[in-house]
């Protein structure tokens, strides 16, 4: 009924069948293993005080479960490409307007009443 | 491919199964955009709001219970496991698998909804919520175990519920226009409970809510799909609405796991 299909499937993306991958067990199981072991990590690393570092490494730790969630379980490393071009698009987009509104509120003096709003001229 | 290989599953307007998937799949990836774009809107909130009152998530982060989040981010990644596991057996033609996987997903789902109840009806309690509503107790600092468990006063008088006005107390204006007095009590407040612990939980409402709205969203669609999955309508030649949910299921635990750390994980 449908043999192309089931071919494309068994082929994998080296065989030009790019859309249907069966991620292998191994895998699917070795990212979750990975995950629980990273929110492990990033729960033990808020205890140490690392001052303004410990956002940064809370961060890149987040980042990289996003990855391994984004690569394996949502099938992107397998994808077409053009997927992924969309996704990092959005990605690239949040980041460049959290930037430039981090930057707009840091123009500001924001502790010139402390505690309270920024942005009152001098 | 043919007109005798026509599956009954391929819109006419697809020439292969396989064009419908990627185009099905595209089409995913493209909604999965603007979800991480709305989101988007309150992580850029958080990040203006955090960085120029630091003192505040320091103080009200606190007052959630880490242990939960953490408990619920293990649910979570473990409902993406169960998800792309599902997947799996959708393509391998793995009926009851498929099936049991989609349920324990689901329950994961409902599991994590149940924690974030309890962790809700605690704030509720105490009082800590959104703007106006921020009414933390002073009297009843039991209610709050959280905190209590941590050495941490109750967020005592030092916000006063009964200001209505947005208008700020003399004590915080510009220095040299504040009664004296009042400066040396804001400033020996401050001390102990920041200004404004409000924004911190209207903040952690919006996004813990929002996201909770798409596991609600999530849940729908995953027994929509168990649905169909008893039904048996899934196999090797037709398991797009399975992958589609399974992408947005992802995104869920996706943004979840930036905002375990970016709530309850505060140094």
């Amino acid at each position: 009924m449908s043999d192309s299909y089931s071919e494309a499937a068994a082929a994998g993306p080296e065989h030009g069948g790019s859309v249907s991958h069966v991620v292998p067990m191994k895998v699917l199981i070795g990212v979750w293993a990975a995950l629980l072991v990273l929110t492990i990590l990033t729960v033990a690393a808020i205890k140490v005080d690392l001052g303004s570092l410990n956002l940064w490494i809370a961060m890149a730790i987040a980042t990289l479960k996003a990855s391994l969630v984004v690569l394996y379980f949502m099938h992107m490393r397998y994808d077409r490409p053009f997927n992924a071009i969309v996704f990092v698009t959005a990605l690239l987009f949040v980041m460049l307007f959290v930037s430039i509104a981090m930057l707009d509120s840091k123009a500001y003096e924001p502790e010139l009443v402390p505690g309270y709003a920024p942005g009152m001229p001098k | 491919m043919s007109a005798e290989h026509h599956d009954t599953h391929l819109a006419h307007h697809f020439d292969t199964p396989i064009q419908q998937l990627e185009s099905g799949k595209l089409g995913m990836w493209i909604f999965l955009s603007t979800e991480i774009l709305l989101f988007g809107g309150l992580f850029c909130a958080y990040a203006v709001y955090r960085s120029n009152h630091p003192e505040i998530f320091v103080y009200a982060h606190r007052f959630l219970d880490t242990r939960l989040g953490a408990i619920n981010t293990v649910i979570l990644i473990g409902s993406s496991f169960t998800m792309a596991w599902a997947v799996r057996c959708a393509q391998l033609g793995k009926q009851k698998a498929l099936v049991v996987l989609l349920g324990v997903t689901i329950l994961c789902a409902c599991g994590f909804l149940g924690i974030k109840a309890v962790e809700y009806e605690h704030k509720w309690k105490d009082g800590l919520l959104w703007g106006k509503r921020y009414k933390a107790q002073t009297e009843h600092g039991a209610h709050a175990p959280a905190a209590k468990a941590k050495g941490l006063l109750p967020p005592a008088a030092k916000v006063n519920p009964e200001v209505k006005s947005l208008i700020p107390l003399p004590a915080e204006a510009p220095h040299g226009l504040a009664a004296p007095g009042h400066a040396a009590r804001a400033e020996h407040a401050a001390m102990e409970a920041p200004k404004n612990v409000q924004t911190f939980f209207s903040i952690y409402f919006l996004m813990t809510g929002l996201h909770g709205i798409h596991v609600i969203a999530g849940m729908v669609v995953l027994s929509w799909m168990l649905l169909r999955a008893i039904r048996g309508e899934f196999g090797p030649a037709y398991y797009t609405p399975v992958d589609l949910a399974g992408l947005y299921w992802h995104v869920v635990d996706l943004i979840w796991i930036y905002l375990f750390p970016l709530l309850y994980l505060i140094h």
